[in-house]
């Protein structure tokens, strides 16, 4: 593909070819993510219909699959309302600056063997940074809306987020321990030959703690309390409408799938195949099985990604204190323990970390 | 990386220099104290991205996750809840002025010493194909975190847990007659504990 490119604009420069080689990809990796999120509406209201004995969408299109779209159309046509006395460019703002990481996030993330869009030495901490800063939207969105419910909101979820942001980095610290690579590819060639060379087993507790804490990074159910409809209408974003609130929707969603990706290429191996060590690849059909592939990685976060709209469906709203407790006093603990257990074992040669 | 043309890196450090030095003065001339607050994140964002220039990556990674991803996030939050008179604030302004000057002209005799250097034939920075770069910002600071300098960086560490130690104690305070609930005990709760059935006869019909 690359090459074929580069045949074609043989009268451009090198410099000027690799540029626009990058940006292609920048561009392929930005509309598929951004498809993947109107699915991803699609899909948490169909399987939350099921769960609930609904139908969930199915007016618009075959089956409602065109659902989307239409949501999309109207969100985009919706007046913006800009609140009385709100500081007016900073709430303009606040919705580009809550999309814009999540969608950069996905630069180091590795799509397929050899592929990501920037192969960084330091991708781990790359994407630490970048989830960091999603946070700014929130609350200057929060502030910038003047209103009490916006900002009561925005206090909520940047607690929260403050909070969970360093269970999940030590739970990174662990991977990266296993691993010996900031080097996401790396950390998924580190996990090569079937499940038992995930770091899933050698790192359970990690690998929970860092799910939990995505979802809760990602304000979702059971710890959306930043949006708790009931108490404050829906948290930082009340004053949002049409496509300012539909970025702070695509930016949700897009951050809910990259926590989906990032645990399936953090504990489960990303684009490996799980049958690696079972099936021989020069075997008659089954023989694809077992060939690592952007496959892989799609149905392991889609798994990941039904879990989170599982949770949604099924359990209650956690209260503030318990949402704070959980996270300084449970997952903190539990994953420095467990970043201890693995470093002595690592220097004893024991166990899985040699 | 493929090579960029020599000029390119610096159309971007100039551009971004001046951005840089602009946001900067924002900072201080700015009359809401939240645009300030975000100014200086957008000082700390286009430093790390000069510093990308110099390809210190991890630097770089690590001031954007550090200062912009934590410190600045909360504070934003206690500007945000403060209510900050601006006309109180700067009637200090002659009062510091002296003490700022001296800061600055600190500052630039510092920056100047770094051009006296290279000016000397002195080699500043690290060679394009030094094992700095082989091997990754990353890999080689912590290489010599951990072996050259351990004794620098255990201590660091000592004092940060020290300051995090204090910060607590400081912060701390018991407050009597409070009514707390006791998580264990409300996990450990059966249904025994809460609801009594009671059997007894039913009544009957006169």
């Amino acid at each position: 593909m690359a090459d074929l490119l580069a045949n074609w604009l043989g009268f451009l420069p090198p410099e000027a070819i690799g540029a626009l080689i990058d940006l292609l990809a920048v561009l392929a990796v930005t509309v598929v993510v951004i498809l993947c999120v109107a699915y991803a509406t699609y899909m948490e209201r169909k399987v939350i219909g099921f769960m609930q004995l609904r139908q969930g969408p199915n007016r618009v299109g075959f089956r409602g699959l065109l659902q989307p779209f239409a949501d999309v159309l109207k969100l985009l046509v919706k007046e913006i309302v800009i609140p009385g006395r709100a500081n007016r460019w900073l709430f303009l703002t606040a919705p580009v600056l809550s999309l814009v990481p999540a969608l950069a996030a996905w630069a180091v993330v590795p799509l397929f063997p050899g592929f990501a869009v920037a192969d960084l030495n330091a991708g781990l901490l790359y994407l630490l940074a970048m989830t960091s800063l999603g946070i700014y939207g929130i609350i200057l969105a929060g502030w910038a809306s003047n209103s009490k419910y916006a900002l009561l909101g925005a206090m909520r979820s940047a607690a929260q987020m403050v909070a969970y942001e360093i269970a999940m980095g030590f739970a990174l610290v662990g991977v990266l321990m296993a691993a010996g690579s900031l080097n996401l590819g790396v950390i998924v060639e580190k996990q090569a030959g079937g499940v038992a060379n995930w770091f899933i087993l050698p790192l359970l507790p990690l690998f929970l703690v860092y799910f939990i804490s995505g979802v809760a990074e990602t304000n979702r159910a059971p710890f959306d309390v930043a949006e708790g409809e009931s108490e404050i209408v829906a948290g930082f974003h009340v004053e949002y409408g049409g496509a300012t609130f539909a970025m702070f929707f695509l930016a949700e969603y897009a951050n809910m799938i990259l926590i989906a990706t990032l645990t399936a290429v953090l504990f489960l191996g990303g684009w490996e195949s799980p049958f690696a060590g079972l099936v021989g690849r020069q075997w008659a059909v089954v023989g694809i099985l077992a060939a690592p592939g952007l496959f892989w990685l799609a149905a392991k976060t889609f798994l990941f990604l039904f879990v989170f709209l599982w949770l949604r469906a099924t359990f209650p709203r956690y209260r503030y204190d318990q949402i704070m407790r959980l996270g300084w006093k449970v997952f903190i603990p539990v994953t420095l323990v467990w970043i201890g257990v693995e470093a002595v074992m690592s220097v004893l040669q024991v166990g899985p970390f040699k | 990386m493929q090579q960029l043309p020599e000029i390119f890196p610096l159309i971007l450090f100039y551009g971004w220099s001046g951005i840089l030095i602009a946001a900067a003065v924002g900072v201080i001339t700015a009359r809401n104290p939240v645009h300030s607050v975000l100014l200086l994140v957008l000082c700390f964002v286009i430093s790390a991205a000069i510093w990308l220039l110099l390809r210190a990556e991890f630097l770089a990674v690590a001031l954007v996750l550090v200062y912009v991803g934590a410190v600045m996030v909360l504070l934003l939050f206690v500007v945000m809840m403060l209510d900050i008179n601006v006309e109180r604030m700067r009637e200090g302004l002659t009062r510091y002025a002296p003490l700022g000057v001296v800061v600055g002209l600190l500052l630039a005799a510092q920056l100047s010493s770094v051009w006296w250097l290279r000016q000397s034939g002195l080699e500043i920075a690290a060679p394009e194909d030094s094992l700095v770069f082989e091997q990754g910002n990353t890999q080689a600071l912590g290489t010599l975190l951990y072996t050259e300098h351990l004794y620098a960086f255990e201590i660091a560490g000592y004092i940060l847990l020290l300051a995090i130690v204090g910060a607590i104690t400081l912060t701390l305070r018991r407050r009597r007659g409070l009514r707390v609930q006791k998580v264990s005990e409300q996990v450990a709760v059966r249904p025994a504990n809460r609801v009594r059935l009671v059997r007894m006869p039913a009544e009957k019909d006169e």
